[in-house]
């Protein structure tokens, strides 16, 4: 047949700037996810930041009121949307092929497609910033908020398209991990051999698939009511706001372990390696996983417990979210149990996993204390909430991340970091985060609301607040560290060999950085933690195990790059950002949306219409 | 007919240029399921918005003074044809016979056509009835959901019209079967969706409306259907 292909010939090399916009590789997707991440996690930080400067004592008045909606609200979604959930995609796009024996993802250009319109998405939602359209109504968006007579400007149909397009990069993230873990894992390796990572990044992805249908629901009558005049939360109709609370939470729990159980799967390959035993209690870890992400759509009201839903559906929720508990509980056993008389090697991805279960712990047990629903009506709304989703999102996601950065630099980079100033960076890190939020439990007990931009003296807040401040600023020191460490050693740093860790997992057989095909010749997996073993045996025979030789690339048959997902992505990113122009006549925005869907169908031809891997070395074959 | 064999190749020799995988089934056909259980919880919200909004529109028009559901039976009667064309066409496909391909993929495309053409119409005398999107709480969840769904079978029939010209330019073999097969799986979920869609916004929901305007059949039916949601 004769393909159609795009009038740009098709990229082949691997080299400069345009090897990288038409990339397909999983690890240099990896790595733009994760460059992207941490760039939104320091834009993130910066809205922290200058709340923690307003709140340092009472009647400040360094922002506006406005301007410190538009910081927490930017602050969560940035947070939540644009740096965990990024974080996360870094380690299942470097790691899962790796870990599961693969050369690729299944879809390696619909992986492009997701890494873009994330991207897109993330710049789109802080395009408002340049206009002075700053999403204003949290990162949960109350209606009604957000009914247009109440939110003015186009802030939240920014934080609403924009958050729709990242839903996009999500499900097809989540789409080609569901697939690539189930459909491409090396001759042996059982489900019920894999690394824990891989098991905790298929009940997320399963999760993703899930939920983020359901926000794509909510967003889309949110925009219907903005943009075109529906009625889905328009109480003059009729129409009732605690629908998008359900919707949104609804999608929002499991959302929540969306964004801790990979920073889970991390601990668990760390805490093994660094305690040189295997995962206590392998398949139970497993287990707890799947039940908390099944159990994670029993809870959702429990973020509602004040609305009023009477007390039989408090009760029931009161009790879902305690249960929820124990396989999260069960897991921090098994850690514990894991460590329990291995012999411990403190660096610093060890101390990093080691302070993400004890942070946790915190979290998980003032969790609990709002679980219960009685105690909630008296924390509902107050800094404790906020003391509690930072130990569990910083404490927990963000030192599981952080914990996975260092386990995995010598891989990714080839070089080793500094232990040194890795450790200082744990330390002021951990120093920092209980110092900005240990405060809050108790300004939060003691009365101090939730999302106010200011408060009178008198109540006794203040010290709580300057604690936090500072906290802030120790933290903001501890990642400066780790900025310069991660620079300086991937110029200077020792070259790091292929396993330093004498890690048991996959990725370490094969040398550092990775080769672009992986694996010259696919492993055959003969149990769990499967180089373990053939380290084991090689060292029972008096050997030792070199990373696999590298082979010329040219023999390996790899999928090529192609530009068409780059194309697709800023089709569909166009369409959303077509319906936010305004140029006075209003109804010019539909049109140049319709643009966009253009340019998205061209994208998709093309791409359906160029093979996956262009045939080099092999006669035309089935074409 | 060089592919007409292979499709019944056991896992463990597939045909040349499909990828060996874990469990045997094609990556793309995978991805498809696992895109039909996201799709279901996108229905599924948007049923779920329908139904708690059901009968809570302050001002008319109601479904009672709107729907229609004779003529929504026939083109609901329409697309179920369009799902007994399809399975005839993957068939087709799996014994490598193009030509009768072609035709059950054509007769497909023109029976979800003509579903597509009711809808233009229903939508539009809506419109003419003054049942706008901005109406009231019924037309805003109805046009939503059904808008929805009708887009997702408008795509259907550009993805078949895409498999027919594909297998009208390629007498040997092309669209593969297991291509025909995934536009199949899409196809016949976007009809299954539409059998809850009619049931419970059309056979259930078609008759609600204010009480003090219903006569007494409407109020036994509204009484049953009471009973049932």
């Amino acid at each position: 047949m004769v393909t159609i292909t795009g009038v740009i010939p098709r990229p082949s090399t691997y080299t400069g700037l345009w090897s990288w916009l038409t990339t397909v590789d999983h690890k240099r997707i990896g790595a733009l996810y994760g460059f992207s991440a941490f760039f939104f996690f320091v834009v993130g930080g910066i809205e922290a930041g200058i709340m923690r400067l307003q709140l340092v004592t009472s009647d400040n008045s360094l922002v506006s009121a406005d301007w410190f909606n538009a910081m927490f609200t930017m602050h969560g979604t940035t947070m939540i949307f644009m740096a965990i959930m990024p974080f996360g995609a870094t380690f299942f796009n470097f790691l899962i092929p790796l870990m599961i024996g693969a050369r690729d993802v299944a879809f390696p250009r619909l992986n492009a497609f997701s890494y873009w319109t994330f991207l897109f998405g993330a710049l789109l939602m802080h395009a408002g910033f340049l206009i002075g359209q700053v999403p204003d109504a949290g990162w949960f968006s109350y209606a009604n908020l957000t009914a247009a007579p109440f939110s003015e400007g186009k802030g939240l149909d920014f934080w609403a398209l924009s958050l729709q397009v990242l839903g996009v990069a999500s499900l097809a993230a989540g789409f080609n991990f569901v697939v690539t873990i189930i459909n491409m894992r090396a001759p042996g390796m059982s489900l019920m051999r894999m690394p824990v990572f891989v098991w905790m990044t298929l009940v997320t992805s399963i999760l993703l698939v899930l939920a983020f249908p359901i926000i794509t629901v909510a967003l889309i009558e949110l925009t219907a009511d903005r943009q075109f005049g529906a009625n889905f939360f328009n109480t003059a109709a009729g129409g009732d706001p605690i629908l998008w609370q359900h919707l949104f939470w609804l999608f929002g729990h499991p959302e929540v372990y969306i964004l801790i159980l990979p920073a889970m799967g991390v601990v668990s390959e760390i805490i093994p390696t660094f305690s040189r035993k295997p995962l206590f209690g392998y398949p139970v870890v497993i287990f707890s996983g799947i039940v908390i992400a099944i159990m994670s759509w029993a809870v959702w009201s429990h973020h509602m417990f004040t609305v009023g839903l009477g007390a039989i559906a408090n009760s029931v929720f009161t009790i879902t979210t305690m249960l929820i508990a124990v396989p999260t509980g069960v897991k921090i056993f098994n850690w514990i149990g894991t460590m329990w008389s291995g012999s411990i090697d403190l660096r610093t991805p060890m101390l990093m996993a080691i302070g993400f279960v004890a942070l946790f712990i915190v979290g998980g047990l003032s969790g609990v204390s709002h679980a219960v629903s009685p105690s909630d009506f008296q924390q509902q709304d107050t800094y404790y909430i906020v003391a509690h989703i930072h130990y569990v999102l910083f404490g927990g996601a963000i030192f599981g991340i952080f914990a996975g950065i260092y386990y995995w630099y010598p891989k990714i980079t080839g070089k080793m970091y500094n232990e040194l100033l890795g450790k200082i960076h744990f330390w002021l890190m951990f120093i920092g985060m209980n110092l900005t939020f240990f405060p809050m439990h108790y300004a939060g007990l003691n009365g101090m609301p939730r999302r106010i931009y200011t408060y009178a003296e008198g109540f006794g807040w203040e010290g709580m607040n300057l604690l936090a401040t500072i906290g802030y600023f120790i933290i903001v020191i501890s990642l400066l560290i780790f900025i310069h460490n991660f620079f300086r050693s991937i110029k200077k740093g020792e070259e790091a060999g292929h396993d330093p860790w004498d890690a048991p997992t996959l990725e370490w057989s094969i040398s550092s950085p990775p080769p672009v095909y992986n694996f010259a010749e696919v492993p055959v997996v003969r149990g769990q933690d499967a180089y373990w073993i053939t380290k084991r045996e090689a060292a029972a025979r008096g050997e030792t195990v070199p990373a696999e030789p590298h082979v010329d690339p040219d023999t390996i048959h790899m999928p090529s790059p192609s530009y068409w997902p780059l194309i697709t992505s800023f089709g569909v990113v166009w369409i959303a950002g077509g319906l936010l122009i305004d140029v006075g006549w209003d109804y010019i925005r539909f049109p140049i949306s319709f643009i966009g869907g253009i340019i998205t169908i061209i994208g998709v031809i093309g791409w359906s219409n160029e093979p996956a891997a262009e045939e080099h070395h092999e006669a035309a074959g089935h074409h | 007919m060089a592919h007409a064999d292979t499709t019944h190749a056991p896992p463990a020799h597939p045909p040349a240029h499909e990828e060996e995988t874990t469990t045997g089934i094609n990556h793309r056909k995978l991805l498809m399921w696992v895109f039909l259980g996201s799709d279901c919880l996108f229905f599924g919200s948007l049923i779920a918005t329908y139904m708690v909004y059901r009968g809570q529109s302050i001002v008319g028009p109601y479904p009672r003074d709107i729907i229609d559901v004779p003529i929504t039976t026939v083109s609901t009667f329409v697309l179920l044809m369009s799902s007994f064309a399809m399975v005839m066409g993957v068939a087709a496909a799996r014994n490598g016979n193009q030509k009768r391909l072609i035709q059950w993929l054509w007769l497909t495309i023109v029976l979800g056509s003509i579903f597509i053409g009711f809808q233009v119409y229903e939508f539009n005398l809506f419109r003419v009835e003054g049942l706008r999107y901005e109406t009231n709480l019924f037309s805003s969840t109805f046009f939503t959901l059904t808008g929805f769904h009708g887009a997702h079978v408008t795509l259907g029939i550009f993805w078949l019209i895409c498999l027919a010209i594909v297998a009208a330019r390629n007498p040997a073999g092309r669209p593969s079967h297991l291509d025909v097969d995934i536009a199949g799986l899409y196809w016949h979920f976007v009809d299954i969706v539409w059998i809850v869609i009619f049931t419970l916004l059309y056979l259930i929901g078609g008759f609600d409306g204010p009480p003090e305007a219903g006569h007494a059949a409407v109020q036994g039916w509204n009484w049953v259907t009471g009973l049932i949601s």
